[in-house]
């Protein structure tokens, strides 16, 4: 476990009154590949930002390597940031965006020009060095503002969406190249999204927020298996989110069937909610289910079908391979571990 | 469709050809020609108007109408930038009525305007009497050139404030956001990338503020107290006094190229055009 790096104590802060974070507690370690993500309006951005120092928190401190930083200006920060939008200066070339920040700490020219080709050959933008930024293509772009934030070598990376505005094929790309760039440069990146595969594809850790509240911390593997409620589940990928009763540890009831199950520690007849995610229901034939159904909507997506499945009380979304037409009786089957008990 | 779009632009056409062309045309036959201008056929081509027109006399109108349009454009920006840069850093229910007091002069009719600075400035005026009052010595700002500029520069500001403003409230507050992530201040912000970044509007408003300046007759008549000729006076002198329409259509046709000059050069430092040189 590497040392803390950024702590977020009892962070709060509003806008005209509302709400925007609500009494936030992380820590943030030195070269995590943390992200914080959420629907819009979830508070992502405000915490990114004050950890960016562009806004100061109403209550509670932030401290950067054991020292308070609340009120520090983000130009006395070592903490760089990328922009959604790049937010490139368009007067200037190539080679002088990457150069903004080191002229700024009057940075040798030798030892620019080192810097800026070494920047150059990481972003993979060789020999683009008079090229005007608008004439660049968006992932080109999106390359120069990481080139420009990563040359002042900060301690934390800053990524406020950085990927939004590109088309799935190049986001993909960039997605593994911010990877290897983080794994090579070993440095903290804080990075915001509101697309939960991104979140589950490049992080050490996921912080699911929505409404201001931190509602789970955990690897992007605990995240989607162990949804701590039920927003989160709902957030990380498709699930099916049954209201049922956990009648004593590992036995647990819905859709009016008792269920063995992997969960314990919760009060006796205690009402929960029951995550089981799409994939991990298998389409049988009705007498050997645990559970029978209809089949009312089937929608091919490719890897997989996507089916729906009107139960006794509930409709059931599946993702399987196996195709059965609209109509058909079915049962479902799943195993023990596949069901995630959550308070309800 | 398109054909049917294209009939829409007849009457423009037609409006360009009547009251753009034709009158230019006259204008540049008139300074080429002499003879009588009601009798089209005792015209007879000849370079006199233009033969007049240098001598030191004019030379130094035209040098004056420069200098004083140069100054007054000067202080426009001098004036204006930091009045756009105000009014676009404002909280945004406070722009509207910032913008608003710049603009109403603009709403009041030009003359009205320049007849109000001759009641402020005057001998007589509102400021000699109230340095009177407390004693004071009185001021010979009007007539004279001093009068002209201020003038000028009432007159032409908002001309001057708006396209620097509309450029600076585009500005991405994300670009300035990142030049601090970067490590500049305020200041480095300032010089590095919010002023570059307005050269735009600095030169469409130079050019919007200029082009009138320069060619003003009614300013220098009120404010110089007839002393003070400009460029704008002379033509205007040579079709209502001098009735030498052949002069005065050559002094029109100087102006013009002088401005289609100064506009050449404005327009090759303003790579990305605001359009504020098309208004005038």
């Amino acid at each position: 476990m590497s040392k803390k790096l950024i702590e977020l104590q009892n962070i709060t802060k509003s806008y005209n009154g509302v709400v925007a974070v609500d009494n936030i507690n992380l820590s943030i370690r030195e070269n995590e590949f943390i992200t914080f993500l959420g629907p819009s309006g979830c508070g992502k951005t405000t915490t990114l930002r004050m950890i960016g120092g562009f806004e100061e928190p109403d209550e509670g401190d932030i401290f950067f390597d054991g020292i308070r930083i609340n009120d520090l200006p983000p130009y006395k920060r070592n903490i760089n940031t990328v922009f959604q939008r790049y937010a490139l200066f368009t007067h200037m070339n190539v080679y002088e965006n990457i150069a903004f920040g080191l002229r700024i700490k009057k940075v040798p020219s030798k030892e620019m020009d080192k810097r800026i080709k070494r920047m150059l050959k990481l972003v993979d933008l060789e020999g683009f060095e008079k090229r005007h930024v608008d004439s660049l293509s968006g992932g080109q772009q999106q390359r120069v503002a990481i080139a420009r934030a990563l040359v002042n070598e900060p301690k934390v990376l800053l990524l406020d969406e950085p990927l939004a505005a590109l088309d799935l094929k190049l986001r993909k790309e960039m997605q593994i190249e911010l990877i290897d760039m983080q794994k090579n440069i070993g440095i903290t990146f804080i990075y915001v999204t509101h697309d939960q595969e991104e979140a589950l594809t490049m992080s050490d850790t996921v912080v699911v927020m929505n409404k201001g509240v931190i509602q789970q911390i955990g690897t992007p593997v605990d995240i989607y298996n162990e949804p701590k409620n039920r927003f989160v589940a709902d957030f990380i990928g498709e699930s099916n989110i049954i209201e049922g009763i956990m009648h004593e540890d590992y036995l647990v009831e819905f859709s009016g069937k008792k269920f063995k199950c992997v969960d314990k520690d919760f009060a006796k007849n205690e009402k929960v909610d029951i995550v089981i995610r799409p994939e991990d229901i298998d389409i049988t034939t009705p007498e050997n289910g645990l559970l029978e159904g209809i089949v009312t909507s089937v929608v091919f997506k490719g890897v997989h079908y996507e089916m729906l499945v009107e139960s006794q009380d509930y409709e059931y979304m599946i993702q399987s391979t196996d195709m059965q037409p609209v109509g058909s009786e079915v049962g479902l089957t799943f195993n023990p571990e596949d069901i995630h008990v959550m308070k309800g | 469709m398109k054909n049917k779009a294209k009939l829409l632009a007849y009457p423009y056409v037609v409006w360009i050809a009547i009251f753009i062309i034709v009158p230019l045309v006259l204008v540049l036959v008139y300074s080429f020609t002499e003879g009588n201008i009601h009798n089209p056929s005792s015209l007879t081509f000849s370079l006199k108007s233009y033969d007049k027109f240098f001598n030191i006399l004019y030379l130094n109108i035209l040098w004056k109408s420069f200098k004083l349009a140069f100054i007054s454009t000067f202080l426009c920006l001098i004036l204006g930038y930091p009045v756009a840069l105000i009014i676009s850093k404002a909280k945004a229910k406070y722009k509207g009525i910032l913008l608003l007091f710049f603009l109403v002069p603009i709403w009041m009719n030009f003359l009205l305007r320049t007849y109000a600075w001759m009641a402020i400035l005057s001998p007589n005026g509102f400021i000699n009497r109230l340095l009177q009052l407390i004693g004071l010595p009185t001021l010979a700002i009007m007539p004279g050139q001093t009068a002209v500029v201020i003038g000028m520069v009432y007159n032409f500001l908002p001309f001057m404030v708006l396209p620097i403003y509309t450029v600076l409230s585009k500005i991405d507050k994300n670009v300035l956001e990142a030049a601090m992530d970067l490590g500049a201040n305020k200041i480095i912000t300032f010089i590095k990338v919010i002023f570059p970044l307005t050269v735009p509007g600095i030169i469409s408003g130079i050019t919007m503020v200029f082009m009138p300046a320069v060619s003003t007759f009614v300013i220098s008549q009120l404010l110089g107290g007839g002393k003070e000729l400009l460029i704008g006076n002379l033509i205007e002198q040579q079709f209502t006094v001098q009735r030498d329409w052949h002069f005065g259509s050559a002094l029109s046709i100087i102006l013009m190229i002088m401005i289609l000059i100064s506009m050449a050069f404005m327009s090759k430092a303003d790579k990305d055009d605001e359009g504020g040189a098309a208004l005038w």
